[in-house]
């Protein structure tokens, strides 16, 4: 029991107002006591003898005079093996744990240990006695699923260390010391498999920061081949409610190249997190042939959930994939939605009666959002390995207007930008990422030069839609016409992508490249038709025929089959010169 | 026991305020004033002063009007006796019938732990083809109806109400007009449906602040029948007054909006009643459809906007007609693959053409030539129009998707519908058939 304690004044929504006398730290743990539960809170601002609390919990009940208890801790992750194919909420409460304890209800005030104690790992010393070691740096490893987990140097310790003891190999629950460390100044400290690290504070027990450069692929055609997402890059999807945020994510997670995926659903439905909680366990992953959820974690604080612990989820999501980033794996964090963190803070903010910003937003917005993405990236260790956290965020702009702050602040910090019409949704072309406004700094999958083709047939087949609506078809060249229609044919075919066909919802790089090679030869064709409508044909049977192909898996014998067709096809159309 | 209170020191908007001690956050209070005793819930507590919000408004309560509070949050009766009934907001008899008290259960609980929920699987049928087949609904789903004053939306929320297969329908109505509500409830009663209804009423003429308790106490019954194992559909009209009252609120206890008056919690607030849609593992389920009128018709302005970004998805009544764009059902694709093979096909395809179809529109409203092509989508989009879009059209799934291929038989080849050519092999109508037959 802590002997800081103090008691409230106020409360107003989650947030109380507390009187102390003992120092109290700014962002440290306290506890506001409510009978026999104990509700988790945090300090977020004092003022002369009072503190005030941002609770995670409901308030409901709490009164004048209750007592606070300060724990001197910042809010911490608590970091070992296991934490993986878990679903924690924003708290890191285990969630499955939580309903075989509460029933079908979330009970407040009820905490349980993020890493099971009781479960034994089988350890393999890999450190020596007598060797100079810092934070980060691996003393054993255990294996967890399809990983070896590194038990490192505990990130908070800092300067050299020399190893005095290490424990040989054999199955140790977590909370075994494995190793015992001297210090400079003579102090020991003891290991444990598992550490605790401040959320809010990146881990930076790496040698140096790399620049992004290899692709990190989703199979995602139009963000593969025209916006592409590097490992240790950041990118966001903004758009209107409904335009297939989610959708992009889930696939996402499901297909990204990469090691381990952390979903953090931030403040959105429950229900979509449900989709991946059960699924994934029945999915194989064809990179490693064994379960999905094995590279899976998913942080959980859906919209009805408690706000303040909104803010608390992305930090403890990011946290756990730095923490897999120093076992050299590329991590996936995936936030779905980074708006529903900004308007918790905004909540915070108005409580706090701070002088706001544009959309009474507060003026620190921008600054939070930026150290946030800051803490993505691709890094050396200092055994030489390299490992990346690459963040994706969603953002639900307000009236689906990308002119709002939320989505400002992210397009000034992100690597990519893959912006979601509410056009495009409408017209059902899923993924409905607008081709001419997204952008990405990243290099695709695909040659930048054959990209280029494709890029400017869309722009241009799109001046001519536009010029269209003002003459008309009959005011339209036919060339014109034929530029339009092969954009109309790229987009359909390539951009367009069904989430829901088991073939067509992931393409692998190499296919990407196989097919686009082939149809931005048939983009660069020139083509002659005796009218327009003769040309309209012409593509809708030809889009139809590519569609097919798409379905079609790359091994089976009607993938050459249809491929002949589609020459065959081109060949009757194409104007030699 | 309870402690009484007689000196209130402020009274703006319908917040009052009293200097009290030992007082819980959110507990529940009685204020006897002049005109009568009204329930008040404590909505801020600083530095010994306690503000609550009057569920009959502050109108007629004196500086020395009695606050006794309760020592214990907002309840609602639970039991089979509700069935049947019509209560205002606050959970006292509407109907002439007697009080109930059994059972208090407290309203606003905590939510649903996502690791007990499981993937919906049952479509609600409609035997409208524009949800069945476009945008189907699924049972446990929460989805606004979109629209605006003058729209038959509340019908619209009767009928599915009636065609659905549910145990229990439970209505919750906020600043509903008196004929609304006596067309609610005579419909009920004509199809038999009453005696499996809950009627939860606040009317335009009821106190502002008591609509704030109707989803709540909706949702609170809802729950308990649902982990009885009953199939609950939820009826809310119309959330817009909801947010209003929440507006209200706000700005009386000077919080600083966020958009065009609402508070910065708009979204949370909503979030919270319609999260409690649900389908439990090993219990029932709660659906909720609710109506959100747009004002000015605005779908971006602040409470469609939050609505949009919680539920799943919603339909969007214009003229008499659900719309196909700006409609969407997120669950669909959890049912639709196991209704008929051809089911998204049809879907994306109907779609995608009349979208051509609009695009056509245009060009022709500009008076510009048409094309065979949009010769074709003309005729198209009529038919479309006339045979699906009506709501008067009743059918089931089945032959709703055998006339969906009528009428694209009727209108294109079928190389121009871009269909797989699996399907059609298998479904394109041999002879085309007149799409009215
Ligand atoms: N790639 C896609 N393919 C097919 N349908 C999609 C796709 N993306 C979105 N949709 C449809 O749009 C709906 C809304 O998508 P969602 O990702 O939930 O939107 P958001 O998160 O932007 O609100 C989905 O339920 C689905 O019906
Ligand atoms: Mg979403």
């Amino acid at each position: 029991m802590s002997n800081n304690v103090g008691k409230v004044v106020g409360v107003s929504g989650n947030l109380l107002i507390v009187e102390f006398e003992k120092p109290v730290v700014q962002n440290e743990v306290a506890y506001a006591v409510l009978g026999d539960v104990r509700l988790k809170s945090e300090v977020i601002r004092v003022r002369g003898h009072y503190a005030e609390l941002q609770v995670f919990e409901d308030t409901t009940g709490l009164r004048e005079g209750d007592r606070v208890e300060f724990t001197g801790e910042l809010l911490s992750a608590e970091l070992g093996p296991g934490l993986l194919t878990q679903v924690f909420d924003g708290l890191q409460n285990p969630l499955p744990k939580l309903a075989e304890k509460c029933g079908f209800f979330l009970q407040r005030g009820t905490y349980l240990d993020p890493l099971p104690r009781d479960r034994a790992w089988a350890f393999t010393p890999v450190a020596k006695p007598g060797q100079t070691v810092e934070a980060g740096d691996t003393l054993g490893t255990v294996p967890e699923g399809i990983f070896r987990h590194r038990i490192m140097v505990p990130f908070a310790l800092a300067g050299e260390w020399a190893v005095e003891e290490i424990a040989p190999a054999g199955e140790y629950p977590i909370e075994h010391p494995v190793a015992r460390l001297r210090g400079a100044d003579g102090a020991t400290q003891t290991v444990t498999m598992v550490q605790r690290w401040p959320v809010k504070i990146p881990i930076r027990a790496y040698a140096e920061r790399l620049r992004p450069t290899d692709p990190l692929t989703t199979q995602i055609r139009i963000i593969d081949t025209l916006f592409p997402v590097a490992r240790g890059g950041t990118y966001c999807i903004p758009g209107p409610f409904g335009a297939g945020k989610t959708v992009l994510q889930q696939l996402t997670s499901r297909y990204a190249d990469v090691d381990i995926v952390i979903v953090a659903a931030c403040g959105e439905r429950a229900g979509e997190v449900v989709e991946t909680l059960r699924e994934f366990p029945e999915l194989i992953d064809p990179r490693t042939g064994r379960s999905l959820m094995e590279r899976t974690l998913i942080i959980c604080n859906t919209s009805s959930m408690p706000v303040a612990a909104r803010e608390a989820s992305v930090y403890t999501a990011i946290t756990i994939a730095e923490y897999y980033r120093q076992m050299a794996l590329n991590v996936l964090l995936l936030a779905d939605s980074t708006s529903r963190w900004a308007q918790a803070l905004r909540e915070m903010s108005g409580r706090l009666e701070e002088i706001p910003g544009e959309e009474a937003f507060p003026a620190y917005l921008e600054s939070v959002i930026a150290a946030f993405y800051e803490r993505a990236g691709l890094v050396r260790l200092r055994d030489g390995g390299v490992g990346s956290v690459t963040i994706g965020g969603t953002v639900s702009p307000a009236g689906g207007n990308f002119e709002e702050p939320v989505t400002q602040s992210t397009l000034k910090v992100v690597g990519a930008f893959h912006g979601l019409s509410r056009e495009r949704s409408d017209q059902r072309r899923y993924p409905a990422i607008h081709p001419l406004e997204s952008w990405s700094k990243y290099e695709g999958v695909v040659p930048a030069e054959q990209v280029a083709v494709a890029r400017d047939i869309l722009q241009r087949g799109n001046d001519v839609n536009q010029m269209m609506k003002v003459v008309g078809e009959e005011g339209t060249s036919i060339e014109d016409f034929i530029l339009y229609l092969k954009a109309e044919f790229f987009d359909a075919v390539y951009l367009q992508q069904d989430a829901y066909h088991p073939v067509d919802a992931a393409t692998p790089p190499d296919r990407q490249r196989y097919v686009f090679e082939r149809l931005a030869r048939i983009l660069r064709t020139a083509m002659k038709f005796e009218t327009k409508d003769a040309a309209r044909r012409f593509f809708q049977r030809l889009t139809q025929l590519v569609k097919d192909w798409n379905r079609i898996e790359r091994s089976a014998p009607e993938f050459a089959e249809i491929e002949r067709r589609i020459e065959a096809m081109v060949s009757e159309v194409t104007e030699y010169v | 026991m309870y402690r009484v209170y007689h000196r209130i020191e402020r009274i703006a908007g319908n917040v009052i305020t009293v200097q009290a001690t030992g007082v819980g956050y959110r507990e529940l209070a009685q204020v006897t004033s002049r005109r009568g005793t009204s329930l008040a819930q404590v909505i801020r507590i600083e530095g010994g002063r306690v503000d609550l919000q009057v569920f009959a408004g502050s109108r007629g309560v004196a500086t020395d009007s009695q606050v006794r509070f309760l020592g214990h949050t907002m309840r609602v009766p639970f039991s089979q006796s509700l069935l049947g009934r019509v209560f205002t907001g606050s959970g006292l008899p509407r109907d002439g019938g007697p009080a109930i008290h059994e059972n208090p259960i407290e309203i606003g609980g905590p939510s649903v732990n996502p690791a007990k929920r499981i993937i919906p699987r049952h479509m609600v049928r409609t035997g409208i083809p524009m949800i069945d087949v476009f945008n189907t609904l699924v049972e446990s789903q929460k989805l606004p109806i979109f629209s605006v004053a003058g729209e038959p939306y509340n019908p619209l929320l009767a009928r599915i109400a009636l065609q659905a297969e549910v145990d229990l329908i439970i209505l919750g109505g906020m600043g509903l007009k008196h004929d609304d509500y006596l067309f609610f409830r005579d419909t009920l009663e004509r199809e038999g449906a009453l005696s499996r209804s809950i009627l939860f009423i606040h009317t335009a003429a009821d106190p502002v602040v008591e609509c704030l308790l109707v989803p709540d106490v909706c949702l609170a019954v809802a729950e308990q029948f649902a982990l009885q194992n009953q199939r609950v559909l939820v009826l809310l009209t119309d959330m817009t007054n909801f947010s209003d009252a929440l507006k209200e609120i706000a700005i009386t206890m000077e919080q600083i909006p966020s958009n065009r008056g609402y508070p910065g919690d708009l979204y949370s607030q909503l979030a919270a009643r319609y999260e409690k849609a649900v389908d439990f593992d090993t219990a029932g389920s709660i659906t909720i459809l609710a109506v959100t009128t747009m004002p000015g018709d605005d779908v971006t302005h602040p409470v469609p906007d939050n609505t949009g970004y919680i539920t799943e998805g919603q339909f969007y009544l214009r003229n008499g007609r659900i719309e196909p764009f700006g409609s969407l059902s997120r669950l669909k694709q959890l049912v639709n693959a196991r209704t008929r093979e051809d089911h998204r096909t049809i879907m994306n395809t109907m779609i995608q053409l009349y979208a051509g179809y609009k695009e056509t529109l245009e060009k022709q409203a500009m008076g510009f030539r048409m094309s065979d092509w949009d010769r074709k989508l003309l005729k198209y989009g009529r038919l479309f129009e006339e045979k699906m879009m009506d709501l008067r059209v009743n059918i089931p799934l089945e032959p709703a998707l055998d006339l969906g291929w009528r009428i694209l038989a009727e209108c294109f080849d079928p190389e121009e519908t871009a269909i797989p050519t699996k399907l059609i092999e298998k479904f394109w109508p041999k002879t085309a058939v007149t799409a009215a037959g």
